[in-house]
């Protein structure tokens, strides 16, 4: 079955989104994501849609869902890389992604992520001393 | 209006819709629509073959290269055989969903292009056209 590839770095979760995706593709994307953030106990989640010409309103869905999911289950998603004209399009669509964080580059989104990581290794660190 | 070229795409499948996307995408490039004007279309014919697949359980993409006498253009017209829709003016209504979507696809595409009409009769379909110009 076709698959978009997930890695794992430490407590991050990497996707790079290089195909026009369909939307049963998008789906995929959703579970396999939320299945590795529960197996890898993963952190963070970085999403680069920079090679993505279009996001329509079940695209957008897709990564508004995969953000609150990954929030209820303790990670972070940055999604990185959105292209100007798809930028545009999407709040002419009537879908301006609240509540998904972004970042224009992969430097920045992984930036985001650290900073987030590490506030929550020092709370972690103040309860347990 | 005169019609320079035209093709079909069926819409039987989610793959379907991608194909849409990409034969509406060439034909933007091809009559030379801006970076962000090929964006809005092709997003905009994504909704309406969505729209065909998922409500009138499949139908037909007419991409079509148009030519007004001043300027060149890309119509598409989506059409199904689905149980068409009672009230088109709710329809197209951001957040109106009959299906538990987000209910942005007509009102979303007829946003993102410069000229839109949909007719549609219960029990006969409902047919879709936008067109965007250069």
């Amino acid at each position: 079955m076709e698959r978009i590839p997930i890695l794992k770095m430490g407590r991050y979760l990497l996707v790079t989104i290089q195909v026009d995706m369909h939307d049963r593709l998008a789906l995929t994307l959703q579970d396999d994501l939320t299945e590795r953030i529960v197996r890898d106990a993963a952190k963070a989640v970085l999403i680069d849609i920079s090679a993505l010409e279009m996001v329509d309103s079940f695209i957008g869905r897709t990564i508004a869902n995969i953000a609150a999911m990954s929030s209820v289950l303790d990670a972070e998603t940055v999604v990185v890389g959105m292209q100007p004209a798809v930028a545009i399009t999407l709040v002419e669509l009537g879908l301006p992604l609240k509540g998904v964080r972004t970042a224009l580059s992969v430097e920045h989104g992984m930036a985001v992520l650290k900073a987030r990581l590490l506030s929550d290794d020092e709370r972690h660190g103040d309860a347990t001393q | 209006m005169a019609t320079l070229h035209s093709e079909d795409q069926a819409i039987e499948t989610s793959e379907d819709v991608v194909h849409v996307r990409q034969r509406v995408r060439a034909r933007a490039v091809e009559i030379g629509l801006s970076l962000v004007d090929q964006t809005k279309l092709v997003t905009a014919a994504s909704e309406l073959a969505r729209n065909a697949l998922e409500h009138g359980g499949g139908g037909i993409a007419r991409i079509e290269v148009v030519n007004d006498g001043h300027r060149r253009g890309i119509r598409l017209t989506v059409e199904d055989r689905g149980p068409g829709i009672a009230d088109i003016q709710l329809a197209l209504k951001d957040g109106y969903s009959s299906r538990g979507g987000l209910g942005l696809g007509l009102g979303g595409a007829k946003r993102l292009a410069n000229e839109f009409d949909v007719q549609s009769r219960p029990g006969e379909g409902t047919t879709v056209t936008i067109a965007r110009w250069r």
